[in-house]
């Protein structure tokens, strides 16, 4: 069974094929094709919704016939149709859609809407091949630690305000950094050069955390900071990523103290920062039998891929999304899935 | 670190043992050096916690309040000694124990419920309330808080409304299906503290703000 997968809830336009053979148990999963296109805004900009949805129309079916031409298979060879249902940006999310209704009528193929975290979770676990972990999901949108009891991904902790990689994002802005290939990529490179730690709110509240204090004040104070002298742009990434990623390895190790669980999954845009891969590694070391898994940018980053393997999961139980419940909602909680696929 | 000591639980910050302290069995509770952390930040967190949740036993202590009594603080070594509490957390409880009698849950309930209440009547706000920070007494099954680290002390109601989301969420991920214990403990929450009311409504608040937080990919 092939599953065909279009994402493109935020500025990451992303198609992907996936290989699922029944014939062994369990499935012999193989990536067919992983394509990607990218809309960055000017530097000291953020993507705003329609600029985004344009930029998706633009590319979609050029990204599809890539896709298609890299699997080597034609379009009766798939199986199912699978986009993002939410969360995400209304347009962005819409253009997509109407993509992936407008190709099953055409090849007459059944559709499955899928959440996009539980399509982060679902990735993560295929190719990292953690059983059962805490994961901490963490993008320009999103700042979850979850874990899965009884067919839910349940939430155990999340951001009170703004997710960890708006904070980043909205602090590359104020430093002018480039939005290519990713802002909070360019404020990592640039934390490698920074010394001095400076003293930042630490806002930890349980499993929960919340960004928006240390961003203001890193914000309001980094022009005199800078005109003075008293602290670089290095020291100011460094300063931020030491802050926030301490906060989430905490409240991940929490929610493992918790739970009483040994493996981490780090998912998500800003799981491929290195530093923090690395943060969650020395907390790992230091509890019995402590694991992390995480994935590279292939997979981490929003894609296709991953919309076509939580799809498929889905698909495999019988479930799918009848035409006229195709629509898309720019709220939808992990934990509102169902996930049948689960043991 | 102290002889005669065993390892009985490593949480997310501290590693906990029980050993003698003056003749008699105690908790000792030890926050070590986190190697992920910056060492600056570590030193100023840990000494923080271990200040804060000393502090905040001690008031809880003095208003009767059912904690572990405090036997001495380490600063230096970042640990402090308490009282054992023999008995088992409300998770366990809820987790190894399923399909207990009604009754039984709601009696658990409202201690939970009264314990929040008395606690917030003296201005402490928790900062981690989940049911594994809340033991019951072997003896006489009497709720007792713990593990205080993230613990302050504030009057405003927001920041006691907080405190009881993040219970709240804590009950509802880690203990699907206990949503009628959840509204005992508030009820007996309500019935308890002075400005309940209006926390209970602030909490209202708190939970649509979490619901309509916007949620992009
Ligand atoms: N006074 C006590 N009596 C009996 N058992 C205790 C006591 N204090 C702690 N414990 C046990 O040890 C576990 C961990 O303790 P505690 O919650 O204080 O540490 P922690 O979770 O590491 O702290 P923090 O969240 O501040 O990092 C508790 O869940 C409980 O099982
Ligand atoms: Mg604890």
């Amino acid at each position: 069974m092939i599953a065909l997968g279009l994402e493109g809830s935020a500025n990451k336009l992303g198609i992907g094929l996936i290989r699922h053979d029944m014939s062994t148990t369990p499935p012999t999963v193989t990536i067919l094709s992983n394509v990607r296109h990218t809309y960055h805004p000017p530097p000291g900009e953020g993507f705003l919704p329609k600029d985004t949805a344009q930029h998706h129309r633009a590319h979609i079916l050029e990204l599809i016939r890539n896709a298609l031409d890299e699997a080597k298979i034609t379009p009766k060879d798939i199986s199912v149709i699978c986009f993002t249902k939410g969360p995400g940006m209304g347009g962005p999310l819409t253009s997509v859609a109407t993509v992936a209704r407008t190709l099953a009528l055409m090849w007459n193929k059944e559709l499955v809407g899928v959440n996009h975290c539980v399509g982060h979770i679902e990735m993560g676990r295929q190719i990292t091949g953690a059983q059962n972990p805490v994961v901490l999901y963490v993008s320009g949108g999103n700042t979850q630690v979850i874990a899965y009891a009884e067919k839910r991904y349940r939430i155990f902790g999340e951001a009170l305000d703004i997710a960890v990689g708006n904070c980043l994002d909205r602090f590359a802005r104020v430093l002018n950094l480039p939005n290519d290939p990713a802002p909070g990529y360019n404020i990592e490179q640039l934390a490698k050069k920074g010394t001095k730690l400076i003293d930042l709110p630490y806002t930890v509240k349980g499993m929960d955390v919340s960004f928006s204090g240390v961003l203001s004040y890193i914000e309001a104070n980094a022009k005199a900071w800078l005109a003075s002298g008293e602290y670089t742009a290095a020291d100011m990434c460094f300063s931020l990523q030491e802050t926030v990623f301490a906060m989430l390895v905490e409240t991940t190790e929490r929610a493992m103290a918790h739970i009483g669980s040994r493996e981490v999954l780090i998912v998500g845009g800003v799981g491929c920062n290195m530093r923090l891969q690395e943060m969650m590694g020395q907390m790992a070391e230091q509890r019995e039998g402590g694991m992390v898994y995480a994935t590279d940018e292939r997979f981490c980053i929003d894609n296709g891929i991953m919309i076509a393997q939580a799809g498929m999961l889905a698909y495999q139980t019988g479930y799918t999304t009848p035409l006229d419940k195709t629509w898309c909602t720019q709220r939808f909680r992990t934990d509102e899935v169902f996930a049948a696929w689960r043991e | 670190m102290i002889p005669d000591v065993q390892l009985i639980k490593q949480g997310a910050e501290a590693r906990v043992y029980l050993g003698p302290f003056c003749q008699r069995q105690a908790i000792i509770k030890e926050r070590f050096a986190k190697a992920y952390r910056h060492p600056t930040l570590d030193k100023k967190l840990t000494s923080r916690r271990v200040i804060q949740e000393a502090r905040c036993l001690y008031r809880c202590q003095k208003a009767l309040i059912d904690t572990p009594t405090v036997y001495l603080v380490d600063l230096d070594q970042s640990v402090i000694y308490m009282e054992y509490i023999p008995g088992i957390s409300v998770r366990d409880y809820l987790v190894t124990e399923p399909g207990q009698e009604a009754e039984a849950q709601h009696r658990v309930a409202v201690a939970i419920g009264k314990a929040l209440g008395a606690m917030h009547n003296i201005d402490v706000i928790h900062g981690d309330l989940t049911t594994s920070n809340l033991l019951m007494r072997e003896t006489s099954g009497a709720v007792v808080l713990i593990d205080f680290g993230l613990s302050y002390v504030s009057q405003l109601i927001e920041d006691k409304a907080v405190d009881l989301y993040v219970l709240e969420r804590a009950f509802v991920s880690t203990h699907p299906n206990t949503e009628v214990m959840f509204a005992q403990i508030l009820e007996a929450y309500g019935e308890s503290s002075k400005a309940s009311k209006q926390i209970l409504k602030k909490l209202e608040d708190v939970r649509l703000r979490g619901r309509k937080r916007s949620m992009l990919g």
